[in-house]
């Protein structure tokens, strides 16, 4: 046990001194995670306020036709520009990106309007233009239907008819999430970005306490001492556990500070990061590290170089990480089976926690053992894997 | 004292060592010499039951590699052919790290550390990182690192490799004292001149097998050759690995 406790001790101040260690453990992690946060919430707000309030100017071939209208259009918030162009000419402007929308109004618009019969406006739009063309295509129709709709009706009261039978049924949308459900989805990032900056803080010490030993030579003379093997890789295993829990920390109280931050109140959402979540989350994060820390371990002691180790770590890190970037727009529900899944597991309970729910205590348990017991038999493998011959490469 | 009895040991297809039988006594400095891949480093790890053996078996003071290895490792002191120092700890901090391995007491490792520190004149660099060390202070930390935990017998495979001449000739004066104090020292070396100047007895290893022990004269005498380079050449087969 104290051999445990000295590889431990060693391990963990050692590659304290080392900047090479710190920077990834220590800042690059921590920082990564809020960093991208951020980011990601400014993208996504943007594009929320992008469409519905920003003022866009739509082109107008034949204007003087339909002037109540262009009025209409105009107290809607889209500008409008006059001009003057044939069909061909209309299609490449809209190519060149000229204009985002072009309106035509048909010479016999006036005359079929006063008549009361259906009036045609083209409208052109490149549809392909995701955030351009179809956005604002689809504002502008939405505002030239609801002036439709506000003739037909005062028509109907001009020849004695109650407007409301053109009305038989009516959808009401009643929007039943809340502020925080609303950010959730946001913030299924988080959970990506929390559990990857975990694996993240180990994965220097990983590669430094096994494969960096070796390459220094320093592996022969340790093993020649009389401490029994498999301690002295549960002491290493164990650093990296600090290591990665030390990471987890730092990760999880940039991301409250972010998010202090950036006021999403604003935009009908709240997420808050306060203490108790935080614990929470490190609390149900922490089964992946074991397992996490077994992993790393083995993984490197295979590898021959530093160099080797860390491209190898590389994909390791990702197989349980980079998932997770992807399960959020998946929408999956924590049932057994996922709740089994480690890092799967965690992600599911870490965004329940984060929408304000509570895990019940069966799937927070379930979590946890399998990740222990997986990775107690992984450090078990591991401690095997230091009494053969083989381990001197 | 270390008494290698029939070592054998196969990797995969490669037959290392065939049923090598040595000596190395208490008070001397006795050195393996053979060409590179003859199996020197193997025998120092199968001493320093870091491999194990196929069969034979090696007796340090009396106890048996194969059935107490852990023993065994107590009273050894193993320095492998590169120093292995950990570059963010100080020579203290290397030092003590193996002290603690070995299960020393606190007290123990300030006395022995500070002991160790004077005996190989390291008082300028004890407290300096190993990072910027040189070859000699490496040499001089693994060494103590080494003996922490005052083994009677030192295996050492290859310890001038790198070294430059001012660091040979320290290290030729400190295995001199070790053996003078009562110490077994075995260590290995494919450079012919080292081990004639070096060594009381020599233990030539070609191919896996012992070709020839003694003493310097003696081996003289059995390749019937007056020359010491001659005489090598003779026992290893052909002069091929050696310089």
């Amino acid at each position: 046990m104290r051999t445990i406790l000295t590889v431990f001790r060693k391990e963990f101040f050692e590659n304290l001194r080392d900047r090479r260690v710190l920077m990834s453990a220590l800042l690059f992690g921590p920082l990564l995670g809020p960093v991208m946060l951020l980011f990601i919430l400014q993208v996504v707000m943007q594009r929320g306020e992008a469409v519905t309030d920003k003022s866009v100017t739509v082109a107008v071939v034949g204007a003087s036709e339909a002037p109540g209208l262009m009025k209409h259009l105009e107290s809607q918030n889209i500008a409008l520009e006059k001009v003057s162009l044939s069909e061909a000419q209309i299609r490449s402007a809209i190519q060149e990106r000229k204009f985002e929308v072009v309106l035509r109004i048909p010479a016999d618009f006036a005359q079929l309007w006063s008549r009361s019969a259906p009036a045609a406006v083209e409208m052109f739009a490149d549809s392909s233009d995701q955030f351009g063309g179809q956005a604002t295509g689809e504002r502008v129709a939405r505002v030239i239907d609801v002036y439709g709709r506000q003739i037909a009706q005062s028509r109907l009261l001009v020849r004695g008819v109650d407007p409301t039978v053109s009305l038989p049924i009516v959808v009401q949308d009643i929007d039943v999430s809340t502020p925080t459900s609303r950010a959730a989805f946001l913030l299924g990032i988080l959970s990506y970005l929390v559990i990857f900056a975990m694996f993240f803080g180990g994965l220097y010490l990983a590669i430094d306490s096994t494969a960096g030993e070796r390459e220094r030579g320093s592996l022969e003379s340790l093993l020649a001492t009389p401490a029994h093997r498999p301690f002295i890789i549960y002491g290493k295993i164990i650093a990296t556990l600090a290591y990665m829990t030390i990471s987890l920390i730092l990760t999880i109280s940039g991301c409250a500070a972010t998010l202090q931050f950036a006021q999403l109140e604003e935009f009908g959402m709240t997420v808050s990061l306060d203490l108790l979540t935080c614990l929470k989350i490190i609390a149900v994060s922490m089964p992946l590290a074991v397992l996490g820390a077994g992993m790393l371990t083995i993984v490197a002691s295979f590898t021959k170089s530093f160099r080797e180790a860390q491209s190898y770590l590389s994909i390791a890190i990702s197989v349980p990480t980079l998932p997770l970037a992807f399960v959020g727009v998946l929408r999956i529900e924590p049932s057994a089976t996922f709740m089994a899944t480690p890092s799967l597991g965690q992600h599911l309970l870490i965004t329940q926690i984060v929408r304000g729910e509570t895990p019940t205590i069966g799937n927070i348990l379930l979590s946890a053992s399998v990740s222990v017991t997986l990775g107690l038999i992984l450090c078990w493998i591991a401690g095997r894997l230091y009494q053969r011959e083989a381990i001197l490469g | 004292m270390i008494t290698v009895e029939h070592l054998s040991k196969r990797f995969d297809k490669i037959e290392a060592l065939r049923a090598v039988d040595f000596f190395a006594a208490d008070g001397r400095i006795t050195g393996l010499l053979g060409p590179n891949g003859a199996g020197k480093s193997t025998t120092l790890r199968l001493i320093a039951t870091l491999l194990r053996a196929d069969a034979g078996d090696v007796i340090i003071d009396g106890i048996s590699v194969r059935k107490d290895p852990v023993g065994a490792r107590r009273r050894l002191g193993v320095l492998s052919h590169s120093s292995g120092l950990y570059p963010q700890l100080t020579a203290r901090e290397n030092i003590a790290y193996f002290a603690e391995l070995h299960g020393m007491q606190r007290d123990d490792i300030i006395r022995r550390s500070d002991e160790l520190s004077r005996l190989l004149d390291m008082g300028d660099f004890m407290d300096r990182r190993a990072k910027g060390f040189s070859q000699g202070q490496k040499l001089k930390t693994a060494l103590a690192r080494a003996m922490v935990h005052s083994p009677r017998n030192l295996i050492l495979d290859e310890p001038t490799n790198g070294l430059d001449v001012m660091a040979v000739r320290n290290l030729r004066t400190l295995l001199g004292r070790l053996r003078d104090e009562g110490h077994c020292v075995l260590f290995s070396s494919h450079v012919m001149q080292e081990v004639g100047l070096l060594c009381d007895d020599i233990v030539v290893i070609a191919q896996g097998r012992v070709t020839a022990a003694g003493s310097i004269d003696s081996l003289r005498t059995q390749a019937r050759e007056s020359n010491l380079e001659d005489a090598f050449v003779k026992l290893i087969g052909s002069a091929e690995g050696l310089n």
